[in-house]
């Protein structure tokens, strides 16, 4: 599906302006695109967290779409069963069986990669045809920046603080996008807020299919990863040149890496741009600036290496 | 929103039965510094458009055409972002465009 911006920017804008997140976030935008590849005949469920606190503050919503508000653990079931009260009309002929609607589950990492696991799996594992949309900012940042499961070791938080004993979080990140594609489902993407094309490309993609679809994008929180408003896109592209998160698809099984950078950056220049790794700049005794460049030769090798076999496997299937 | 509502004006349930009235909160009083649109050197390739949070750049034909001091909350991620080598938007502290405070 090509996305034209000259095009998007005739349609009407779904998500209105005077929402409350912070100046500088980048959340609302990944909002703003999803919405302007739906379109209008969508609906939108959203776990707990920033952007359903910042875009719904009582008595003013900034949505212009249908929205369900759920609980921390559970917008990928309501969403499902919005989608499946709608089979069930569409099926006794009180909706035309022409029409078509999206279903979009959006959470943040918290409501994802810890609280909403269980639902989202469930759901996925249900086959209903739907979106789940993963903003991933490292941590419980509505709350006041607590870790999470995603939160990168070495990286301090409020409650994984950098003292003399302690250097920031302790343990390794959770590999969500890997736990999706496990689920045979048939499309899961991981995108960043830095590059909009390609993120918009694969919300076309995702809602095209018939299915359950999952996107995982990276989302800086200035707030959290001490930065400057300001540098939010650049964060995050950054993030994608150290190949700390890498752009990739997954379509019925076959790998695709959607962006390779051309020169690599070492992921040290990427820690240098937020201050929550400040204090491993300044002494890394345990070597976890090192540690955290090996994870990421390794999953890079290993997804070029999945990506070569999907190829491969496409040729043979085309043969 | 200008009053509170009665009791009896109160949609039941507190359901806010406006969609996208957000629009009448004002948060460009957030604003320490302001974008200031430079026509003659803009490209019109819309990624301060596309990026822009608080949905305050205005586009008409496709075309950028300016921003909305109502709603921009000040973060400079449109500068920041807009091509280098045009350069057309600038952040300027709002005490030196504006006399009168933010509008």
């Amino acid at each position: 599906m090509a996305v034209s911006l000259k095009k998007m920017s005739k349609n009407p804008e779904l998500l209105a302006a005077g929402h409350r997140s912070c100046g500088g976030c980048a959340a609302p935008a990944i909002l703003r695109q999803t919405l302007h590849v739906a379109g209008p005949n969508t609906v939108i469920g959203f776990a707990t967290g920033c952007m359903e606190v910042a875009t719904t503050i009582y008595p003013y919503t900034a949505w212009k779409v249908p929205y369900v508000h759920c609980a921390f653990e559970n917008s990928a079931s309501t969403i499902s069963g919005v989608e499946a009260a709608y089979r069930a009309l569409k099926r006794r002929g009180r909706i035309p069986e022409d029409k078509k609607m999206n279903f979009i589950a959006f959470g943040g990492d918290g409501g994802t990669y810890d609280i909403g696991f269980q639902a989202l799996s469930g759901a996925l594992e249900r086959g209903h045809n739907m979106l789940y949309i993963c903003y991933d900012n490292n941590a419980y940042m509505n709350t006041g920046i607590q870790r999470s499961s995603v939160t990168p070791r070495g990286a301090a938080t409020n409650t994984s603080p950098a003292g003399s004993v302690i250097r920031g979080k302790q343990q390794a990140r959770k590999d969500l996008t890997a736990c999706m594609v496990a689920h045979n489902i048939p499309y899961v993407a991981q995108a960043s807020v830095s590059n909009h094309m390609d993120f918009m490309k694969k919300v076309g993609k995702a809602l095209d299919i018939d299915g359950p679809a999952f996107i995982n994008i990276m989302q800086p929180c200035y707030r959290g990863w001490r930065h400057k408003p300001e540098d939010s896109i650049e964060v995050a592209r950054v993030g994608v040149e150290t190949r700390y998160w890498p752009l990739f698809e997954v379509e019925n099984g076959r790998w695709k890496v959607n962006y390779k950078p051309k020169e690599v950056v070492p992921v040290e220049e990427w820690f240098k741009l937020q201050g929550r790794f400040k204090h491993l700049l300044a002494e890394d005794k345990e070597g976890v600036i090192q540690w955290h460049q090996e994870q990421i030769e390794h999953a890079w090798s290993q997804l070029l290496k999945r990506e070569a076999e999907s190829k491969e496997e496409g040729q043979k299937e085309a043969e | 929103m200008s009053r509170l509502l009665t009791w009896k004006e109160m949609p039941i349930g507190g359901m806010i039965v406006k969609p996208g009235n957000s629009s009448e909160y004002k948060t460009g009083g957030w604003r320490t510094y302001r974008p200031v649109h430079n026509e003659d050197k803009c490209i019109h390739c819309l990624r301060c458009w596309i990026l822009c949070p608080d949905s305050a750049i205005l586009v008409k034909d496709g075309k950028m055409v300016g921003i909305d001091y109502d709603h921009c909350k000040g973060c400079g991620i449109c500068a920041r972002e807009c091509p280098p080598k045009c350069h057309a938007i600038e952040m300027k502290l709002e005490s030196e465009v504006q006399e009168h405070g933010p509008s």
